[in-house]
């Protein structure tokens, strides 16, 4: 199998995310649509290891995927602080900071 | 029977990232996000990058989802309003999508990396196996190593503070 399918699949993976994001207003599914994008990434990171026949490639990805579970985290955490002050969960709604 | 199982499992990780974008409720995001990792999965063992592909089952399907469901469950799913603050906004995100992907289709394609077009050299058997990675980890890599763990920690702590229960007392 050529390494440019799983190149092309994860550019593709990668651009279904970033839609996602544009489209959707709940941070919830926001944060599921930046995995989505963070999980593209390692695709390619893991097809140009086995390109080069070198395994670190495949520690970058495991490395991806340790930030990926801390931003999780704490996106997760922010959203249950945001639903116990009754805020509303709209990203629209949620701007204060915007300046 | 290579090609076969990369086009089920692409056709597979390419339905559920669909899914969760085209999900109104946010509990069958989730279940299509489940069914992209184990697809996802699937790719990453035609790669022979097998502790990245049970890392991936592990950590993903197995840990982060279930945090998921739960916050999906306690906070509740409802649907979204359909007013769009900039008008449009539906038909001009597919498009800008899709002109992402053909950019990155291109500058990659077009890129003067020779290798993309072969099958990749041959490996030795215990490529990417737990083995292998593990060595790497904890020899040539040892400091992300500890950084990752130390990030670890900061983001658990950083979670109990953001969503524990205390009265603010400024």
């Amino acid at each position: 199998m050529n390494a440019e399918w799983f190149v092309v699949l994860s550019a593709l993976l990668f651009a279904t995310g970033a839609m996602g994001i544009l489209i959707r207003r709940s941070p919830m599914v926001i944060l599921l649509c930046l995995e989505l994008m963070l999980n593209a990434g390692n695709l390619a990171l893991v097809a140009f290891s086995r390109m080069v026949g070198n395994g670190q490639g495949q520690v970058f990805a495991v490395i991806v995927m340790v930030v990926a579970a801390c931003e999780v985290v704490v996106g997760l955490g922010l959203i249950v602080a945001i639903f116990r002050r009754r805020l509303p969960l709209n990203v629209d709604d949620l701007r204060e900071l915007r300046g | 029977m290579e090609e076969l199982l990369f086009f089920v499992s692409a056709l597979g990780a390419l339905g559920g990232a669909v899914g969760v974008v085209a999900m109104r409720n946010p509990f069958y995001s989730v279940l299509a996000l489940i069914v992209h990792l184990f697809s996802l999965a699937a790719l990453f063992l035609l790669l022979t990058s097998a502790f990245v592909a049970a890392a991936q089952v592990v950590v993903y399907a197995g840990a982060v989802m279930v945090l998921y469901v739960f916050v999906v469950a306690y906070v509740g799913g409802g649907g979204e309003s359909a007013w769009e603050p900039i008008p449009g906004q539906r038909f001009l995100a597919p498009l800008l999508g899709i002109a992402l992907f053909v950019e990155l289709s291109v500058a990659v394609l077009s890129s003067s990396l020779l290798a993309l077009g072969e099958d990749g050299p041959d490996v030795p058997a215990g490529f990417g196996d737990p083995a292998a990675i593990g060595r790497l980890l904890l020899e040539k890599f040892l400091l992300p190593f500890e950084a990752a763990s130390i990030l670890l920690l900061i983001a658990a702590v950083g979670a109990i503070v953001l969503a524990s229960n205390r009265r603010e007392t400024s």
